[in-house]
């Protein structure tokens, strides 16, 4: 298992390699660059900051050195939030986004761990029917919907919790944005867990469970759910990538000061260290969860365990 | 068996009902059956025959679009509409079940032990660590080697005869009045069969508890029961003791069940008969493990230096066990995978022949499979399907001559010619199993690999599908190589048998000798376990 781990943390090294790399290209060969303002600025002023940020240098130059400086956790300064460096503004806005992205994969995976089984039980039911319509109304309506029509409804019209905002991040702050970030996965979570249960309901060792008198909790959590939740297990190291590292549109309309918006404002602006820290901050979030995953499915599954 | 025991399980008017799409079906259509205590009660049938959904029925395991009405009382109690909290009562303490396939009826989460423990945890209140002495003890006496170490593992890791063994340790745990065998031993080896039988028919000895076996198999049922019930379409047909159904059968189904076991010998070829398809030193290797980076960790040889000549007109049965490598041999032989060796097919030199150079060849060498569900296309009607190798073969064939062509084999292989415009699914098994041999004889082939073609099929069924194949054999002047685990279907088909295990010949020689007087010991523990079985 240790030697497992250490061996999937060094092929981390290449494939983070790989991501820099085209980011980095990527992102230069797009036009405009981060100092291309609505009014130009005068070419002396230009060309000052060009040398004050080494972007008159040759792009190879430059490259190589982003590499050397990334690998001691230098990521640079920011083009457009001129007092930061890159690294100081992810450690501002990351515990806000992670905070606000684990209680809505916690919310995701409960809720739709839950529905899908029953809805999995019930199987044609009008139950299963109705939670099923719900969920995939989860994933039709998107979150820049969601968002406003809950505040409307739950902050302006009822006044139940703010409209937005972190304040002590205390569970009347966080319980709109949970809800509208985690919803769509709850639907995922769902659909997944009903198809997955539904099968392993039909197992073979179901029936043979079933046959020796097992109580009928025991059949479904025991037996049934622990096979069905292995697809359920694989799909959770993309949405927590992705739930953790923030999201734009929701901490927009909460107004939450974590990094999601920093994806799209670096590249509007075209700050090149902002984006390429924002990849990184991805990439290592992606590789994470995918070890967590290969282990906790091999703790779930003995035919794949790692040694 | 006398008369004066009590009856555990009465069944009286049972039915079996399944509401479909087309409506409903009628599985069962009201039997009654009788089970005494200690008795083993066969209950035969081929397939839709209902005698598993009776059962299943009376157990509450029906698929949820089943229904059951009428009366099942084991001891009094009755069974039917039982509650289910009442019910788990009965199940898996009182009455236990075992299935047939020893793969997949056990969880591939826990750890046997752990399966073995939770009847005991949940009927006599134990925990896991109190049912953990009962466990090793209910292991060594299914005679699994090793328990202590054999506790931890799991079904992946247990080959198919240990897994069943690890089922019946199960159904033995709370010690039952009833065990249900349900084709404990169709997915099994013949010598892994008896073994699993003799460990049955012992343990009911010192345990006295009645077996109720639910087979197609009927040399298992005269060996193995005391009375005999046969089923058909959801009706009882027949009912008596073991010498009244083998000896007097009164019903012609039961007798037809009886004749059905394959029959006849095929002569061999004549001594000058040309050789054409030859292969020498046949090997192949399999890797083990290793990843798209990683080389592979270990070779594995299926078939290690086999040599097979097969003449003109002559049928060869390959006879072994699972993982002898038969069947590895088959496509060896046919050049459908990498392999070393010397291969000759009429005069030509095939050894070196790549795929492109084996095709124009592929017309005369022909392949049918075992399972007619998997090996046919749902997506193609059964026309476009047996004329598919026409359009690669015989490309100048224009659509008329092409459905002329696929009548005229459709009407060879004993099917309706109206079924071209038909799907697979809408056709039985045995149907099915002619629709593959279709598309064999539709490119008039020399050489046919049969593998497996029968083993899926129930037993009437198989008999008709191997008189056909021996009629085409006539007709065609085909040349066969049957592999085959089944030596009842061997010895009836092939006129020279080889006898493989672990990859290599273990015994050859004409089908007489080697079924009459085998030399190897492997062989004559193969011709013990299967033919003690039969009738």
């Amino acid at each position: 298992m240790f030697h497992f781990v250490l061996r999937r943390l060094a092929s981390a090294v290449p494939t983070l390699f790989i991501v820099v790399t085209i980011s980095f290209f990527l992102m230069r060969f797009a036009p405009g660059g981060p100092f291309n303002l609505e009014r130009p600025l005068p070419p002396a002023t230009m060309e000052n900051l060009m040398r004050a940020y080494h972007l008159d240098q040759p792009l190879w130059n430059q490259y190589l050195q982003y590499l050397k400086n990334a690998v001691t956790g230098d990521f640079g300064p920011s083009y457009i939030y001129k007092d930061n460096t890159i690294a100081e503004l992810i450690g501002k806005g990351l515990p806000y986004s992670v905070q606000l992205g684990t209680y809505a994969l916690l919310f995701a995976l409960i809720g739709g761990v839950l529905i899908g089984t029953i809805a999995a039980l019930r199987q044609n039911s009008f139950i299963d029917f109705l939670v099923m319509s719900v969920a995939t109304t989860g994933v039709t309506v998107p979150n820049f919907v969601v968002g406003p029509i809950m505040t409307l409804i739950f902050a302006l019209m009822l006044a139940w919790v703010p409209a937005g905002g972190w304040g002590d991040g205390s569970l009347k702050f966080l319980i709109l944005p949970v809800i509208t970030l985690g919803l769509p996965q709850l639907a995922v979570f769902a659909r997944l867990t009903r198809g997955s249960m539904i099968e392993a309901l039909h197992a073979d060792h179901i029936r043979t469970a079933r046959a020796y008198g097992l109580p009928a909790k025991v059949v479904v959590v025991t037996h049934a759910m622990r096979g069905a939740l292995l697809p359920v297990v694989s799909y959770l190291a993309p949405c927590a990538a992705a739930l953790l590292t923030g999201s734009a549109v929701v901490e927009s309309i909460f107004t939450i000061p974590g990094v999601g918006r920093y994806f799209v404002l670096g590249a509007i602006n075209r700050d090149y260290t902002l984006v390429m820290g924002t990849v990184v901050l991805v990439a290592i979030f992606v590789i994470v969860f995918n070890l967590v995953v290969d282990i906790l499915y091999g703790l779930l599954d003995p035919r794949v365990r790692h040694d | 068996m006398t008369d004066t025991k009590e009856n555990i399980l009465s069944v009286r008017g049972l039915k079996v009902d399944f509401t479909t799409p087309d409506g409903d079906v009628n599985a069962v259509k009201g039997i009654d059956l009788d089970v005494k205590a200690g008795e083993t009660l066969a209950v035969v049938g081929e397939s839709g025959s209902g005698k598993s959904q009776t059962m299943m029925g009376i157990m509450g395991l029906l698929a949820r679009n089943g229904r059951v009405t009428g009366s099942a009382k084991y001891r009094g109690k009755e069974l039917v509409g039982l509650p289910l909290k009442r019910l788990n009562e009965v199940r898996g303490s009182k009455i236990t079940m075992i299935f047939q396939e020893p793969m997949t009826s056990l969880d591939p989460l826990y750890t046997v032990g752990r399966q073995i423990a939770e009847p005991l945890v949940h009927h006599k209140g134990m925990t896991f660590k109190q049912a953990k002495v009962r466990v090793l003890e209910l292991l060594k006496l299914v005679g699994i080697p090793d328990p202590e170490r054999r506790i931890n593992s799991y079904p992946h890791e247990m080959s198919g005869g240990q897994r069943q063994r690890v089922m019946i340790a199960m159904a033995l745990a709370n010690e039952p009045d009833l065990l249900i065998a349900d084709e404990p031993t169709t997915a099994l080896d013949v010598t892994i069969q008896a073994q699993i039988l003799d460990l049955l028919r012992s343990l009911q000895k010192r345990f006295g508890m009645a077996i109720v076996l639910i087979t197609h198999d009927l040399g298992i049922v005269k060996h193995f029961a005391d009375r005999v019930v046969v089923m058909r379409r959801g009706d009882v047909v027949e009912r008596g003791s073991i010498k009244d159904i083998f000896e007097n059968p009164q019903e012609d189904y039961t007798k037809m069940l009886l004749a059905a076991e394959p029959s006849g010998t095929k002569e061999p070829p004549a001594d000058n008969a040309p050789i054409i398809l030859e292969g020498r030193n046949v090997a192949v290797d399999f890797a083990i493990g290793g990843g798209f980076f990683t080389s592979a960790k270990t070779m594995f040889r299926a078939v290690d230096g086999v040599s097979v000549r097969l003449k003109k007109g002559q049928t060869i049965g390959i006879v072994g066990e699972s993982g002898s490598g038969k069947s590895t041999l088959g496509r060896a032989l046919l050049r459908l995978l990498p392999s070393s060796g010397q291969y000759h097919f009429g005069s030509k030199n095939i050894s070196n022949f790549d795929r492109s150079a084996m095709r124009p060849l592929r017309r005369e060498l022909q392949l049918v499979f075992q399972d007619p569900y998997g090996s046919l296309s749902p997506r193609q009607t059964v026309g476009e399907i047996i004329t598919e190798g026409l359009f690669i073969h015989e490309p100048q064939l224009s659509r008329a001559e092409r459905d002329k062509r696929a009548i005229a084999a459709l009407k060879e292989v004993g099917l309706d010619p109206a079924a071209r415009n038909r799907y697979p699914h809408e056709f039985s098994g045995g149907q099915r199993q002619r629709i593959a041999i279709a598309r064999a004889v539709i490119l008039k082939p020399k050489v046919v690999i049969l593998d497996e073609p029968t083993s899926a099929l129930d037993r009437s069924v198989q008999g008709q599908v191997i008189d056909l194949l021996r009629d085409l054999q006539d007709k065609h002047d085909l040349s066969y190589i049957f592999i085959s685990h089944d030596l009842a279907v061997i010895k009836a088909m092939s006129d020279y048998v080889i006898v493989m295990k672990n990859g290599k010949i273990v015994e050859e020689g004409d089908t007489e000798d080697i079924f009459e007087t085998p030399t190897q010991n492997y062989t004559k523990t193969l011709m013990a376990a299967a033919f003690d079985l039969e009738i």
